[in-house]
């Protein structure tokens, strides 16, 4: 594990010069999986994850299944060469964590009630581990969610806040990650209903709130791209040529 | 909109298994292939290298829409006893169920355990790693190799994917002698080139990469690891069919012709 840093913070800017309310540059590509019903593989920083949706399907076994909605399913899960030293392949309790808390962000915005009695699975796989993975797992598992077409109320956008040398940063990185003051992840909906919230380290409630406002702004930095994100591809892919649709509409007037 | 339900419950795979078969097997009689290629000719193959900075060594490979990332890791550790002066190969491979529909989360499962050694034999047998290079006191302490292979998207012939992503990550893998203090990094000691090419059988012809379907429908596939001298270095049939001595002879032929290809095309130090 790299040594700890001695400040955080010189002349208000960040250890790879971000100021406090910066996120990390991200990166999204839609559908990069051919099997999956919808996929999303999303950079952010150094953190590298792909989101992969499968369903509504059908729910094995049967009795896990909900005669009136869809069950949701959520597999956080790290690749063993994804942080510096090897982790043993397979979920533990950390991930098991994750995974509940993430299906649970995701619970209030999906219409499962149009599904029942099916699955919708949701898989992360964390290719490269850079500090706020389940943020970025969330946020792609989202995308993954809409280019699945499954339908929800709202896109679920996540982001982290933390201290460090005693000020609220935005997104943490690896060594605020490793060594700062607190860290709080948060996913939020476009109606800022927060979806998820967890927190460690040590924050005065005042620090909090300052906190928690700063999570809002980080995700709906993070909406914007993904609301981007989104357009870009179904633009592409399904815009209509307007001679297409001039054609179109004239013959119908001439019959 | 209440009430609005999907259709989806699937075809038992039973009768897609009967329809996919006929037509496949219709193709194969008048000498094609669904995807439009000839019975020898693999799909499109792409080798990226150096994809995750927390490995010691990887590679993405993908092959038509297969993905597979392999990635390495070297740690020091205890020898095995009968053999305390040479390195340690650990392979693990993971068929995670982002993978595919077929595939389902828990700890690796017959599928997965055949793919993680037959690319494990391919390395190990054709002494690819030279191992002895990886002993740092004898009986005490040796570098361990761990390759970990991650299916990403499944559409057939993960096992060539995951073999040619084993060498191509081990060909860019540093030994991190500097993070453990003993020593300087250097490349990973690799001697040879490894590939393991999959052939199935079907309809009497034999098809070279099966994709998805016809990996389903064929009774039999073999894969052989070839190295770069022409030598194999492991076989695997899998599958229930019989083969016969002449479709294994043309089989064999047909690896180490591919596996040439790739290896002049992709893998040369």
């Amino acid at each position: 594990m790299s040594e700890r840093p001695e400040r955080f913070i010189i002349d208000g800017k960040r250890l790879d010069g971000r100021s406090f309310d910066e996120l990390r540059p991200i990166k999204i590509e839609l559908s990069p999986l051919d099997r999956a019903d919808g996929s999303c593989y999303l950079e952010w920083g150094r953190n590298k994850v792909m989101a992969a949706v499968y369903g509504p399907r059908e729910l094995h076994p049967r009795h896990r299944q909900n005669m009136t909605r869809a069950v949701v399913q959520f597999r956080y899960n790290m690749a063993s060469f994804s942080v510096d030293d090897r982790i043993r392949p397979g979920h533990n309790r950390r991930s098991i964590e994750i995974s509940k808390v993430s299906r649970e962000a995701f619970e209030p915005v999906i219409f499962t009630k149009f599904f029942p009695k099916t699955a919708i699975d949701v898989f992360v796989e964390v290719l490269r581990a850079d500090a706020g993975t389940r943020t970025a797992g969330i946020n792609a598992a989202s995308l993954a969610l809409a280019d699945a077409g499954i339908p929800m109320r709202s896109l679920v956008s996540a982001c982290a806040v933390g201290k460090v040398d005693g000020e609220i940063v935005l997104d943490l990185m690896k060594e605020e990650d490793n060594y700062g003051e607190a860290d709080v992840p948060v996913a939020m909906t476009v109606g800022e209903e927060i979806t998820l919230l967890q927190m460690d380290g040590h924050l005065t409630p005042k620090e909090f709130y300052k906190a928690l406002e700063l999570a809002k702004s980080g995700c709906r930095q993070v909406y914007e791209l993904q609301r981007q994100a989104l357009v870009e591809k179904y633009n592409k892919d399904y815009s209509v040529d307007e001679d297409d649709a001039r054609s179109d509409a004239g013959g119908d007037s001439d019959e | 909109m209440p009430g609005v339900m999907l259709a989806v419950i699937p075809m038992s795979n039973d009768v897609m298994a009967e329809i996919q078969h006929d037509y496949l097997f219709n193709l194969v009689l008048k000498g094609e292939r669904a995807d439009g290629r000839s019975f020898d000719e693999f799909r499109e193959i792409t080798i990226e290298t150096n994809v995750i900075d927390t490995a010691d060594g990887s590679a993405l490979v993908t092959i038509g829409t297969t993905q597979v990332l392999v990635g390495v890791k070297v740690q020091p550790g205890e020898p095995f006893p009968d053999t305390p002066d040479v390195g340690v190969i650990i392979t693990n491979a993971e068929l995670i169920p982002m993978a595919s529909p077929e595939f389902e989360a828990g700890p690796p499962r017959e599928g997965a355990i055949e793919i993680a050694r037959v690319v494990d034999r391919g390395i190990r047998e054709s002494k690819s790693i030279d191992l002895k290079k990886l002993c740092v006191t004898e009986g005490e302490k040796v570098w361990i190799v761990f390759i970990d292979i991650h299916i990403l998207d499944n559409d057939g012939n993960i096992l060539d994917a995951a073999s040619i992503g084993a060498i191509a990550a081990l060909l860019t893998t540093t030994l991190p002698g500097a993070r453990y203090d003993e020593g300087e990094d250097m490349p990973l000691p690799v001697r040879d080139i490894p590939v393991a090419i999959t052939t199935v059988e079907f309809g009497g012809e034999l098809l070279l990469d099966p994709s998805l379907d016809e990996g389903k429908i064929a009774g039999t596939s073999l894969t052989v690891i070839t190295n770069s001298d022409g030598s194999i270095s492991g076989m695997q049939k899998s599958g229930t069919d019989p083969l016969t001595t002449d479709q294994i002879i043309r089989i064999v032929d047909m690896a180490k012709t591919a596996a040439e290809e790739i290896r002049t095309k992709f893998l040369e130090v």
